[in-house]
């Protein structure tokens, strides 16, 4: 441990207890972002674990290893838990950790505020959890909820969710939607006002400028989903019919307001990935990236268009020709800056001396996964196309392309880059190796045969199928996959211990990076640098070490 | 043209890839298997739910265009992805360059960043408009000339299907779970839901469309092949979504006349069989169930012509004496969750009521 002498006290002197409590008190943004990603790669488990139990039970047509309301209660805590439980925190988590320190900053704008959003995050997650002890409500009701992800009306009502399941995946949601509010605000804040001297708008790195636009996103959508769960909860306890289609509420006025938050949502999970891609490839490539300011457009052409183009989930709810068109051609738009940033990150490849670490590894298995997720994204945009595709396995196997072949990869690509930054301590790189192709392995295994299952006629959501259709093989060789995966996380896990205690003292660039955060010390100090430094350029570091050629030349 | 031929390619791998379980596949229900001996169709094939394998307009004018999506997107593919392979093969650290040599730095290029920013528009205009196009020629807003017209009501966990025919008594003919339509007529569904949403969905006929609680939508098919298509409801409905299956049983006009006249025909009334009857009237199961003539509940399959159907539950179990008997005794052991209790009749009251059931032909 790299202790400077400004440390007020050294960590390693303090007993356990001590210790654990200057984390629960800390506002300091470092110690809340990794409490954030570990948090987060928790419910990575518990959200693993629940898809296992299904993929168990899908090994085999009639098979019973779970009862039918078991295995929509998994699946519904599966896709709540991995967006709002691991891929929201985690991405946040990142940010909070990696802004202030990217843009010369002693801390966030609000630190408070900031551990406010982190206990708000971890409480609503454990009333999500605690459904699955009070959700009963009712004797035979069962625990955890069981109505998807996406909760669609009327199975939200009193008369088809009768316990408590409900109400606990409304809080839960809604509680730990609260922190995400108050951390994109902070990060608004941040970036608005706390930037270093000299960082100018477009100098700041790629990735706070894609956090900064997912902290525009958040506050333009998860208020519309709130909004729409104090309505069901009126519905529920208030006998309001916002969504009561006996008394003339509307069930696909829910799917408008949950979609207009959901397809936002969708750009809140990968745009931060985004950003990590843009900060990695570069260094690894040693070349700048390619196109910045066209990098800046795009994002923001990404997050305006993403609030337009949330019908396309709804295309089979019967909306007339002239709406599903709209809808078509906005969302195909979308690809078009996506495209960009595909291209750019290939352009910025183009020409380098790339240097395959595990972690310029994940970032080259995001680029060739999220490229397929997204191609069967445009697939699925063709309406006629998607009467047949909607709601089958193929949508299953898209959104695990994007989700984790895209963010989840750029997830463990950032955890390798910057975990010596946090720790100060290096990750093994061959235990990384391993999970790398362990991962490629088991979730090519588990998620392209999806696509496959469902142009056969599976619908998604369904706990068993009939033998005889074709379903079969496939998913067996889906529920394949899952043990590449376990063995991957597993690897993860060992080598992440492993390397706190043993692995190689990283110092405070071990990448040779151009980025404000490798300017100080790794671990980095309480108040990020000893003194705020000025900016040059958009590779600021790049200047330091480039006396002769640096960037400010060229902007 | 290379599209067209890499489209030709995904279809040969597609078809080789699932060609075993496409032909080799046998239903639960298969003809001859189950006790459906008066059913007025004879079964040729069934039809399993690949949207390959159109045998109806909207499916296959849906087929014909994810050829070109398939060829557009797999096109982007192999070139995306070569690049991708090409740049990360060729721009490995050579042995012989060190740390501190760095390449040349590119800040980027108005040519080239341009030129991917119009190409991918165009792809996507030409998309748009195909979109577009497909969209108006297969979402009819009313019905088709001719088109037979059935209201599909979306139950948890089963369908209810009322044929609209103005010379019947009451207007309609009301059947339950198989939907039997005669060959190369166009088939104009209005679907509706009495509790949650559910979705229809035969890939082999069109595509799927939901059936929503106060809130109509309409669908159309015409059959062009004789058989048994399947398929099953897509929108998540609940506890036994997964056991709400969908068949449509396709035929010559003839046969299928025929088998409107036994829809239409009264029910059979065999004495020898009272007793089942009394215990079916009786005890909770006329509450839910509409024999006609005997009871008029609206919350469960219509049980009148029972014996012209194939299966049970849905399409979960096939109708044999057995299963129906199993399936009274404890309905939540076939399909765990489903709204039918079991009754907790002795073997005697079973005996009955099987025996009373297996006469309505």
């Amino acid at each position: 441990m790299t202790t400077a002498p400004i440390h007020p006290i050294n960590e390693a002197d303090m007993g356990l207890g001590s210790r654990v409590h200057s984390w629960v008190i800390s506002v300091d943004h470092k110690k809340l972002g990794l409490m954030y990603i570990g948090i987060g790669l928790i419910f990575f488990v518990i959200g693993g674990i629940e898809a296992t139990l299904m993929r168990l039970q899908l090994l085999k047509p009639l098979n019973d290893v779970l009862t039918p309301q078991g295995f929509n209660q998994m699946f519904t805590m599966h896709g709540t838990t991995m967006v709002f439980l691991v891929g929201m925190p985690i991405l946040l988590g990142f940010g909070n950790y990696l802004i202030p320190l990217m843009i010369g900053a002693r801390d966030m704008a609000f630190p408070r505020l900031n551990a406010f959003g982190l206990w708000l995050f971890i409480f609503g997650g454990l009333l999500l959890y605690y459904s699955f002890i009070g959700g009963d409500g009712l004797y035979g009701m069962g625990g955890a909820p069981d109505t998807g992800w996406f909760a669609y009306s009327p199975l939200t009502s009193k008369a088809f969710s009768v316990g408590h399941a409900t109400d606990y995946w409304i809080l839960g949601i809604m509680v730990s939607g609260f922190g995400s509010m108050t951390t994109a605000i902070n990060f608004l804040a941040t970036i608005v006002c706390m930037r270093c001297p000299g960082m100018k708008w477009m100098r700041m790195p790629l990735f706070v400028w894609l956090m900064l636009t997912v902290g525009v996103l958040v506050l333009v959508a998860l208020p519309v989903l709130t909004g729409a769960q104090v309505m069901l909860l009126f519905d529920r306890f208030l006998g309001a019919h916002f969504f009561d289609p006996q008394q003339q509420g509307s069930v696909i006025f829910w799917q408008h307001l949950f979609w207009f938050f959901g397809h936002p949502e969708v750009y809140i999970l990968i745009l931060p990935a985004f950003g990590m891609i843009c900060e990695i490839i570069p260094v690894f490539s040693r070349k700048v990236i390619f196109g910045y300011p066209l990098m800046v457009a795009a994002t923001l052409s990404i997050a305006f268009i993403s609030l337009g183009v949330w019908a396309h989930h709804m295309f089979s709810i019967g909306m007339p020709p002239w709406l599903n068109s709209i809808f078509a051609a906005s969302t195909f738009l979308i690809a078009v800056p996506t495209g960009m940033k595909i291209f750019n990150w290939i352009g910025t490849m183009w020409g380098g001396q790339i240097r395959f670490t595990v972690s310029m590894m994940f970032a080259t298995g995001f680029l060739v996964m999220f490229l397929f997720g997204g191609l069967t994204g445009i697939m699925l945009a063709v309406v006629p196309f998607d009467w047949q595709l909607s709601d089958s396995y193929f949508v299953v196997g898209h959104f695990h392309y994007v989700l984790f072949g895209g963010t989840i990869l750029a997830v463990f690509s950032a955890i390798f880059y910057w975990f010596p930054k946090a720790t100060g301590r290096m990750l093994s790189e061959p235990m990384g190796k391993w999970t790398f192709w362990l991962l490629m392995i088991g979730l090519t295994l588990a998620f392209l045969p999806m696509h496959l299952s469902g142009m056969l006629g599976m619908p998604r959501r369904v706990y068993t199928y009939q033998p005889g259709r074709g379903f079969e093989i496939w998913n067996l060789i889906s529920t394949i996959g899952v043990p590449f995966q376990i063995l991957g996380v597993l690897l993860f896990v060992i080598n992440v211990i492993k390397s706190l205690i043993h692995g190689r003292v990283a110092g405070p660039d071990p990448w040779d990076a151009w980025t404000l955060e490798w300017a100080t010390s790794s671990p980095p100090p309480s108040e990020n640098f000893p003194k705020i430094p000025t900016c040059t350029s958009a590779r600021p570091l790049w200047d330091r070490k480039h006396p002769e050629d640096p960037d400010f030349f060229y902007e | 043209m290379p599209f067209k031929f890499f489209s030709a390619v995904c279809l040969l791998a597609f078809t080789i890839v699932t060609g075993t379980g496409v032909y080799g596949a046998t239903d639960i229900c298969a003809p001859g298997s189950v006790g459906a001996s008066d059913a007025a169709t004879p079964m040729t094939q069934t039809i399993l739910p690949n949207i390959f394998d159109p045998h109806s307009p909207p499916a296959r004018m849906i087929q014909e265009l994810s050829w070109l999506v398939l060829g557009i997107s797999g096109g982007l593919f192999i070139v995306v992805e070569g690049m991708i392979l090409y740049g990360v093969i060729m721009y490995r650290r050579k042995k012989n360059q060190k740390n501190g040599a760095e390449p040349r730095q590119v800040y980027g290029s108005n040519p080239v960043e341009i030129a991917w920013t119009i190409i991918p528009l165009l792809i996507v205009f030409v998309l748009t408009l195909t979109t577009v196009r497909a969209i108006r020629s297969i979402e009819l807003t009313e019905a088709p000339e001719g088109a037979l017209q059935v209201v599909v009501i979306g139950h948890q966990w089963w369908w209810e299907y009322r044929y609209l025919d103005p010379n019947v008594p009451g207007g309609q003919v009301i059947v339950a779970n198989e939907l039997h339509v005669p060959i190369n007529r166009p088939v104009w569904l209005r679907l509706e839901s009495a509790d949650v949403i559910h979705s229809w969905w035969v890939p082999a006929l069109a595509g799927k469309m939901d059936l929503i609680p106060n809130h109509t939508n309409q669908t159309w098919f015409t059959a062009e092949t004789e058989g048994l298509y399947l398929g099953q409801c897509a929108e998540y409905c609940g506890n036994q979504h997964a056991g709400m299956l969908l068949r449509v049983v396709a035929s010559k006009p003839a046969d299928f006349d025929a088998w409107m006249q036994t829809q239409i025909a009264p029910t059979v009334n065999d004495p020898s069989v009272a007793m089942g009857r009394d215990i079916f009237q009786e005890y909770a199961c006329s509450t839910c169930h509409t024999i006609k003539g005997i009871s008029d509940g609206q919350f469960a399959p219509d049980l009148t012509h029972l014996m012209s159907r194939q299966t049970i539950a849905s399409g979960v179990a096939p109708l044999d004496p057995a299963t129906l008997r199993a399936w009274i005794n404890n309905p939540q052991e076939l399909k765990p969750g489903c709204n039918m209790p079991s009754l907790q009749l002795d073997s005697q009251e079973l005996d009955a009521v099987t025996a009373y059931l297996l006469t309505l032909r």
